[in-house]
């Protein structure tokens, strides 16, 4: 039982871990399959964690500070639009300069308005997103395997978990069952084919990228206000681009995305875990290795287990009209 | 990925000189909306950070000190781009070639510095060349995406170090994880030292022979690239992979090899750092220049002759940052990162933006092109 409630605990952290993940990797989807490459997403994340903390910070109320971080990051998600979409500028160097300047604005501003060394001030409980308690959660802790599931894995996480994990599902609708989700997949393919058939590249493209912008924000907010209660410097410290490997390794659709999303996020959860911890016949491993896993996680995945990984056609390319 | 000048008709001072002012302009504008932001006197900041740089021979020193730095990671940017390849691993590159440097120094007790120098190039060139060529291996052979796994590298090389520098190389008996010092007698001549003795009086800095190394650096970077083989295969390759197939070179081989030169040239950084001026091993001595490299390539456009003027505007830069501190206590030294950003935003992702501009304005002028507008 000891084992099981271990287990069950590292699932939950697991979950709350892959929340942000899974935002950032959703917004990926949207902006790749319309065939615009997004580096950015850890900038935007960043940007939206920053202004959500010190929104919810100064106004005291963590859905204001959602609605500052969405705006934050829709903002570097138009200006990635307007490099890459408008003037077809090169898409990777347009979401490596919006990390950059999100990484020194966030710092700059952060600095000079709490002077706490770009942190922002620490939430009270009601500026954050605090944990839903599922019905009948604590009435059923008592009922053996299922009882503790429920109350540990299930229940008990804050609003924002349940609508990324909600936001799968839409997605796969979105994407796959309705009108505007074949157009988006088209533009990302073929987009000649539809700009033949009367539809705006242009517009769709700049639909897909704010929506992006939306789900990073979300993802950022999560950061600062549900699972942390500020904003420290560089606090995205490498999820966009876990959240982007995800996807890769999710082959850019949504379900396989989620689970690419909650392995990373174990991965996470187990290196805090087995830090101090002696492991038999290893012996203690060095805490720097552990916490260096997620990355070499990402490295040796996206470099063997992936099979062949191939992106949406036009990815990566600006659309001319008329060449 | 766009490298070099394009093949419209602008005169090389409007595409060398004319676009990177612009760049610049609009970058230090925007720097100046973040400072008005704060609260504080955009006109008297920017005075600030000239005085700092250029105001004082000690500021022109630090200047360009940082500049040699910026020439080192700047032109491994550059290499890279002209293979096709966005390296933005720099910063872990750039760490992991200072341990190579480190450890050879570290190895060669007692050594002249004129003996230890070229054994400390190449031990932070290879450590830097091997720690590239591994995304560079895996883009090629394994198909992963170069940005992705070069910032992880970046992670990991961080790690690593503090691992390093925590259990394995802290010299013992001290709490701050770093080395030994290196022998004395290796230090590299500081320019000051160096100018005294030629008679010529110059305020100290860290400024060092290193210097010398980057110069010497952009003109091997710029002969490999125009004028060898190699050079042509790998411009070739990164123009057009298949084109390169067809003409006998393999690109992936290629891509490993422009890699681990890229890497090479970013460990070099090491040499400035670590054997010119910090004379140990420790945590964190790239302090971001590996990453600012990618502005300064952009701004540079990929040309050793434009990344020796980027190199010295960053460095003067980085050392305006640090006088702005101490007068401007709310501004802290992040807004230097802001304006790499936005250089690279300007200079690279929205090239586009002002050029069909320019060209218009040129093709106004009488001369043999057709009247056509260049945009359509």
């Amino acid at each position: 039982m000891d084992i099981f409630l271990t287990l069950l605990s590292l699932l939950d952290s697991t979950v709350r871990l892959a929340t942000p993940l899974l935002l950032a990797a959703l917004a990926g989807f949207y902006s790749e399959r319309a065939g615009v490459v997004d580096i950015g997403l850890e900038g935007k994340m960043l940007v939206a964690a920053f202004a959500a903390a010190a929104t919810a910070a100064i106004h005291g109320s963590a859905w204001l500070g959602l609605g500052a971080g969405i705006l934050a990051s829709v903002i570097l998600a138009l200006l990635h639009g307007f490099a890459c979409i408008t003037h077809k500028g090169n898409q990777v160097v347009s979401g490596v300069a919006l990390n950059i300047v999100a990484l020194g604005l966030t710092a700059v501003l952060g600095n000079a308005w709490f002077e706490m060394g770009g942190r922002t001030p620490n939430l009270p409980a009601d500026a954050r997103f605090g944990e839903i308690i599922l019905p009948l959660a604590e009435a059923l802790r008592g009922v053996p395997l299922l009882g503790p599931l429920y109350f540990e894995l299930i229940s008990g996480h804050n609003i924002l978990v349940y609508l990324a994990l909600a936001i799968v599902p839409l997605t796969w609708w979105i994407a796959y069952r309705t009108r505007f989700g074949l157009r988006l997949r088209a533009v990302g393919e073929n987009p000649a084919a539809v700009d033949t058939a009367g539809i705006s590249v242009t517009r769709l493209r700049y639909q897909a990228v704010l929506i992006a912008g939306l789900l990073c924000g979300i993802a950022g907010a999560y950061l600062s206000t549900a699972q942390g209660a500020g904003f420290q410097a560089n606090m995205t410290a490498g999820k966009g681009f876990l959240a982007l490997a995800a996807l890769i390794l999710g082959k850019w659709k949504p379900v396989p995305t989620l689970f690419a999303c909650l392995l990373f996020a174990f991965a996470d959860a187990l290196q805090t875990r087995l830090q101090g911890v002696a492991l038999p016949g290893i012996g203690e491993v060095p805490v720097q290795l552990i916490e260096a896993l997620p990355y070499l996680l990402t490295v040796l995945l996206l470099a063997g287990f992936v099979g062949k990984a191939i992106p949406p056609k036009a990815s990566g390319r600006p659309y001319v009209k008329d060449r | 990925m766009s490298a070099g000048a394009g093949s419209d008709n602008l005169p090389w001072w409007a595409t060398g000189l004319l676009l990177p002012v612009v760049n610049v302009t609009l970058a230090l504008l925007v720097s100046a909306l973040v400072i008005f932001a704060i609260g504080e006197d955009p006109v008297g900041a920017l005075g600030t950070m000239l005085r700092g740089a250029v105001g004082t021979g000690e500021g022109i020193g630090y200047t360009l000190y940082y500049a040699t730095s910026l020439i080192f990671t700047a032109l491994a940017v550059a290499i890279a781009f002209h293979g096709g390849l966005f390296n933005i691993g720099g910063e872990g590159q750039a760490y992991i070639g200072g341990l190579g440097v480190g450890l050879v120094c570290l190895s060669l007790p007692g050594w002249p510095w004129w003996a230890a120098l070229p054994l400390s190039v190449l031990g932070g060139a290879a450590f830097g060349a091997l720690w590239a060529a591994i995304p560079g291996w895996l883009q090629a052979y394994r198909g992963s995406h170069i940005v992705i796994t070069t910032i992880m590298f970046n992670f990991i090389a961080s790690s690593l170090m503090v691992y390093l520098m925590v259990n394995v190389l802290i010299k013992p008996g001290q709490m701050s994880p770093e080395s030994e010092t290196f022998s004395a007698s290796m230090f590299l001549p500081m320019m000051a030292d160096m100018m005294a003795g030629i008679g010529i009086e110059m305020a100290s800095s860290p400024l060092n022979f290193s210097l010398f190394l980057a110069l010497l650096a952009c003109v091997g970077v710029w002969a490999f690239i125009w004028h060898t083989r190699w050079g042509f295969a790998l411009r070739a390759t990164g123009a057009n992979e298949n084109a390169a197939l067809y003409a006998g070179i393999d690109p992936r081989r290629v891509i490993v090899i422009t890699m681990a030169l890229s890497g090479a040239l970013a460990g070099l950084l090491g040499v400035n750092e670590l054997h010119g001026v910090q004379h140990r091993l420790m945590l964190n001595f790239p302090a971001g220049l590996g990453f600012t490299g990618i502005a300064v390539a952009l701004m540079g456009r990929n040309h050793p002759a434009g990344i020796i003027p980027a190199a010295l505007l960053f460095g003067a830069l980085y050392q305006g940052g640090t006088e702005l501190v101490f007068d401007y206590p709310t501004i802290s030294r992040e807004l230097v990162v802001v304006i790499q950003g936005v250089v690279i935003l300007f200079a690279g992702a929205l090239e586009h933006m002002f050029r069909p501009a320019l060209v218009r304005l040129f093709s106004r002028r009488p001369s043999a092109v057709t009247s056509k507008p260049a945009g359509a």
